[in-house]
């Protein structure tokens, strides 16, 4: 006999010793072959029922699982208590009894199922997991140190070239503002600057309106719905790349006209001839 | 006693002497395991899991990332440097917020902190420049991305957020443009404002509710203020989280081309 664990067996011992009414040291003491088992020769409330209800002959027991029930429904009369044991969860023999009762004539009572269980297939479950949990295998490093270092480098070095900007660079600062006194030429920031330059060609509603809202924001937002195109290969997506580098040129093209070559009256001038009209460069141009 | 090298004292000294403050109940209080200010930490492949895993980082890197990923030539780290200004930048703002005024007084203060507080000038500038410098990061953050491709399926929707945070980037650094109040910030803004009047319909009614009259006053200067130092931060916190957290779930960074 295999060697069973202790706690296995306390609790076998324990479920017998419930169904057949005796101390589970008894029972106990069975399992382990130490005294003989114990026959219980008359459940008086089985039989009872067993004498009301129609004899069924053919009727298969309602086993669930035809594999288990050898194992998991023991007789709790004949088999032998070792036998028994080798059910991982409690004998749950006074449920299971009447079951398989039913199919016997009252007056022979044996409740071994082996004898009496007609069994059937219904499916066979290949043994793989339902899930599939397979991906493709992808190249990873660890986050740390192979992406925080070069990313903390990064940012070392971003602020060290800010802090040597600000420390070169000062920041404009012209006179006090005077809604009374209008420069000339009034600029917008350099990032709204591609901006005024296409409000000088363009009507305003059209420029100031239309490019930045309908253009800008909500024709950005909605590329990704616009391009239907899967690929990332920058070869099958040239008209992709060739709209988008359009708008960048423009936009950088208006931006530095704004900028550099736009004077008083919004004239074009030279940048080498009459200088820079953007107070936002002053102190990049005229830098000691 | 020889005489050691400086590599070598060096060597000596990181070798335990931090380990009684290191191993100390305190310290392991707050470096939690597989931290690297932990004492015994060593470089394990559990340990660099743990490195992330038991970090407030993990709120934004996972524990393995694709090899390509961490190819600085493949992003140039412009969203992280993108982030980094951000903070760089409510750093600086909040210092600067102590000696700000908006009011009449905005002009004054905005003199007084460059010649009479220690480091103005130099926070100024880096607030500044900075701002600048996060406009461009942001935008070619944005090209960088369009040019790889990046926005397509499953990032539709980050795009769409991303375009968002572009926005109110820009929001963020015209509102603050005002703020020296001198004559470089106002007639910018009364340019950017009338602009926004060429809106059809109710293009009055928005210049009127930007500039909080008819022309850039100290009203204006107030709004801008509430603005740009509450307003648009909050917002644009709230799209940066969903940002981040949809760059992990959308499946990390975007495959090479």
């Amino acid at each position: 006999m295999v060697d069973i664990p202790e706690h296995l067996l306390l609790r076998s011992a324990e479920a017998r010793a419930k169904a057949l009414g005796i101390t589970v040291e008894q029972a106990l003491a069975e399992m382990k072959g130490e005294s003989s088992p114990t026959v219980v020769d008359d459940e008086p409330e089985v039989i009872e029922v067993e004498l009301s209800a129609p004899p069924k002959a053919e009727t298969p027991a309602p086993a669930p699982a035809a594999e288990e029930v050898k194992a998991e429904t023991p007789a709790p009369v004949e088999t032998p208590a070792a036998e028994e044991v080798k059910a991982e969860t409690p004998a749950p023999a006074p449920a299971k009894a009447p079951a398989a009762a039913k199919t016997d004539t009252p007056e022979e009572v044996d409740f071994a199922p082996e004898v009496k269980v007609t069994q059937r297939l219904l499916t066979v479950v290949k043994a793989k997991p339902i899930q599939k949990a397979t991906s493709e295998p992808v190249d990873k490093v660890n986050t740390w140190p192979h992406l925080m270092l070069p990313e903390f480098i990064s940012l070392m070095a971003m602020m060290a070239f800010l802090i040597l900007l600000s420390a070169i660079l000062q920041a404009p600062l012209l006179e006090e503002a005077n809604p009374n006194i209008t420069p000339n030429p009034a600029k917008a920031p350099w990032y709204f600057l591609g901006l005024q330059e296409a409000l000088s060609y363009w009507d305003p509603q059209i420029a100031g309106v239309m490019i930045p809202l309908v253009i800008g924001l909500i024709g950005f937002a909605a590329i990704p719905y616009i391009d239907r195109n899967k690929e990332n290969n920058p070869s099958k997506r040239k008209y992709a790349i060739m709209m988008y580098t359009f708008f960048l040129a423009g936009a950088g093209t208006l931006t530095i006209i704004g900028v550099l070559f736009r004077g008083p009256g919004w004239n074009w001038t030279y940048p080498w001839i009459d200088g820079i009209w953007f107070d936002d460069l002053l102190d990049w141009i005229y830098f000691e | 006693m020889a005489k050691l090298t400086l590599k070598e004292r060096f060597k000596k000294g990181a070798a335990g002497s931090g380990d009684a403050v290191r191993g100390s109940k305190f310290a392991t209080s707050i470096f939690r395991p597989g931290s690297p200010f932990r004492k015994g930490y060593s470089d394990s492949p559990r340990n660099r899991s743990y490195v992330v895993m038991n970090n407030v980082l993990y709120h934004l890197h996972p524990v393995k990332v694709k090899r390509h990923g961490v190819r600085l030539s493949y992003t140039l780290c412009l969203g992280g440097m993108s982030f980094f200004l951000f903070i760089v930048l409510t750093i600086t703002g909040i210092w600067l917020m102590f000696y700000f005024r908006p009011t009449e007084m905005a002009y004054a203060d905005i003199q007084a902190l460059q010649t009479s507080v220690a480091f103005g000038s130099l926070v100024r500038n880096m607030h500044r420049w900075g701002a600048h410098l996060m406009v461009l990061v942001v935008f070619l953050h944005m090209s960088r991305v369009f040019y790889h491709g990046a926005y397509k399926a499953p990032r539709e929707f980050n795009w769409v957020i991303g375009v968002i945070l572009l926005f109110l980037t820009l929001f963020l650094s015209f509102t603050g443009y005002l703020l020296p109040w001198d004559q470089l910030a106002i007639w910018a803004v009364t340019v950017g404002g009338n602009m926004a009047s060429y809106t059809p319909v109710f293009g009055a009614q928005i210049k009127f509710g930007l500039f909080a009259g008819l022309e850039a006053t100290t009203a204006t200067l107030l709004r801008f203020y509430v603005l740009h130092v509450l307003f648009f931060p909050f917002i644009i916190v709230i799209f940066m989280a969903i940002h981040f957290w949809r760059v992990r779930k959308d499946g990390g960074i975007s495959g090479p081309l």
